[in-house]
């Protein structure tokens, strides 16, 4: 349903050569969205940007844009307009995340579909604004669905898809649509940009007057959320039920993809994971954002060398693809996970690698694992350093060894300066 | 009726609204906890007592106690006694310290269920 004021939205499918993030705001502005929150934090400025020149000149009427103070107000805004049964959007990074903490658990607790792009950027201090997917790693418990991209196009996509499964009635839950911070945030490439009645047949109708059905603001229906609940009432029911609509979040995941690969025509995977020269190889690396494009690359050239090797990107973290891992697992002998993210003090030191390692427990025979960390704040990672690690899993296949100097606390830190 | 159907019939208004909501099991629960302005809306709070307040025989049936119970759990009888609603009753002792001719005392839960 097209709200009477919002008449005037156009978009023609065109391509644009543009960033990162306004491919972000494009696919805002496609998906109607109706109430924006927004305080700038680099990376992620130049999407609030783009969405506040859409408003003012009139390409978006009907949308709210609202300038707040702080990140936390960010969220408490955008929390009180989706309760309000608008569909809301906004986006952050690195610290902006940290100070939005508290209120991505309120987003959460009270089930609003809102969707949030964050341009990764490594957490303080030392200052760092470059790519770095600790920011969103961190926020792992809080609730909220993250999918992470790699390619402008998929940023696109992605928030299209995101709204997809966030406001089906069974989810109803926010998630994060991460991407790298400068990497694609910044650079510029060409994007399809959808024809407006094409994304509103993909699109869930925007909330009636009655808003979501579990939850709206009316002034002639008092009612109060967030009320206290003391332990013998449900609070522990109610946290059972996140876990349990995240984990149903898979299916409607795949099916999101499914269609948007009917109605658009481009494929990512079976939308949770998705695979790269996978068919015959028995080494395979895991990752997740740029790299994972790049890394295309990089298993190109080693298959020229001869050496059957893979690539699987993974495309959301949360709910985690178990499934698809542990029959990963299954398929190949040597599986490389690659972070551009620390757990300090983890198990491995990557919070991708400690998920595959919990996955792949107790599934019988499965591939051994080389937890690998690069690429932290922004660092440079190559094609060139990515062959060497597919290569590295290959000797490792061979020998059964790993270079003792990039193997510190059993995890490979590849790409550290050396000082000469 | 489908769940979806059924937290829209829970919210539309407090007079379509069940008085008490009663779940099998935590998959029939709607995903938030919502509450509406009604007796009980957070449960009954009466759980939350230490004392109990009693009014003795020779209550004056002044009403002090009645205007000064924050909680609004005081009512007036027919004959013009008033009683204390147990189910909602925090146990403040606001009500025995205000009673002018002291009839109303506060007695340990523990000890009244022996």
């Amino acid at each position: 349903m097209i709200k009477p004021e919002q008449k005037d939205f156009v978009q023609d499918t065109e391509v644009k050569i543009i960033k990162g993030n306004e491919a972000a705001a494009y696919a805002a502005k496609s998906a109607r969205v109706q109430v924006i929150s927004a305080y700038p934090i680099t990376p992620q400025t130049t999407v609030v940007e783009k969405l506040s020149e859409f408003v003012d000149g009139g390409e978006m009427p009907g949308t709210q844009y609202i300038k707040v103070e702080s990140e936390h107000s960010v969220m408490a805004c955008a929390v009180g307009a989706s309760k309000a049964g608008v569909r809301t959007f906004t986006a952050t990074s690195g610290q902006g995340i940290f100070y939005m903490h508290e209120m991505l658990h309120w987003a959460a607790g009270a089930r609003l579909p809102i969707v949030v792009a964050i341009a990764s950027r490594g957490p303080a201090p030392p200052w760092n604004i470059w790519a770095d997917f600790t920011d969103v790693m961190s926020q792992r418990d809080v609730g909220w669905m993250t999918s992470f991209c790699a390619t402008h196009q998929e940023i696109y996509d992605e928030i299209l898809m995101s709204y997809k499964v966030s406001e089906d009635h069974e989810i109803l839950l926010p998630k994060f649509v991460a991407y790298g911070g400068f990497i694609l945030s910044h650079t510029s490439k060409p994007v399809i940009l959808e024809d407006q009645e094409k994304v509103d047949s993909y699109l869930p109708p925007l909330p009636s007057e009655e808003g979501w059905p579990h939850i709206f603001i009316d002034p002639k229906r008092p009612m109060m959320f967030g009320n206290l609940i003391m332990p013998s009432g449900f609070y522990y029911e109610f946290r059972l039920k996140i876990h349990d609509a995240m984990i149903k979040a898979k299916q409607k995941i795949k099916d999101a993809a499914k269609e948007f690969e009917r109605i658009f025509g481009r494929n990512y995977g079976n939308g949770l994971v998705q695979e790269y020269k996978m068919d015959d190889a028995k080494i395979s690396m895991l990752t997740y954002g740029d790299l994972a494009l790049q890394m295309e690359d990089a298993v190109d050239q080693v298959r020229e060398e001869g050496y059957k090797v893979g690539m699987v990107k993974l495309r959301h973290f949360r709910p985690f693809p178990t499934e698809d891992i542990i029959q990963l697992g299954k398929k190949v002998e040597v599986l490389g996970v690659v972070d551009r993210a620390t757990a300090f003090g983890s198990c491995t030191g990557g919070p991708l690698s400690n998920e595959v390692k919990t996955a792949l427990y107790h599934n019988g025979e499965t591939a051994k694992l080389i937890s690998m960390i690069n690429g932290l704040g922004g660092r440079e990672v190559s094609v060139e350093q990515q062959k060497e690690q597919l290569k590295l899993l290959v000797k490792y296949k061979e020998t059964g060894e790993l270079p003792k100097e990039k193997l510190i606390h059993g995890t490979i830190w590849d790409g550290l300066l050396e000082v000469k | 009726m489908s769940d979806t159907e059924k937290w829209k019939k829970i919210n539309k208004s407090r007079e379509e609204r069940p008085k008490v909501q009663e779940y099998s099991c935590w998959e029939e629960l709607s995903p938030i906890p919502i509450s509406l302005p009604i007796d009980g809306a957070i449960g009954t709070t009466g759980d939350w007592r230490t004392f109990r307040p009693i009014i003795k025989e020779g209550c004056n049936r002044c009403g002090i106690c009645w205007m000064y119970c924050p909680e609004g759990v005081i009512t007036k009888n027919e004959d013009g006694s008033y009683a204390i609603d147990l189910r909602y009753c925090k146990g403040c002792g606001i009500c025995a310290k205000e009673c002018p001719t002291k009839n109303i005392e506060m007695l340990r839960e523990s000890d009244l269920r022996k």
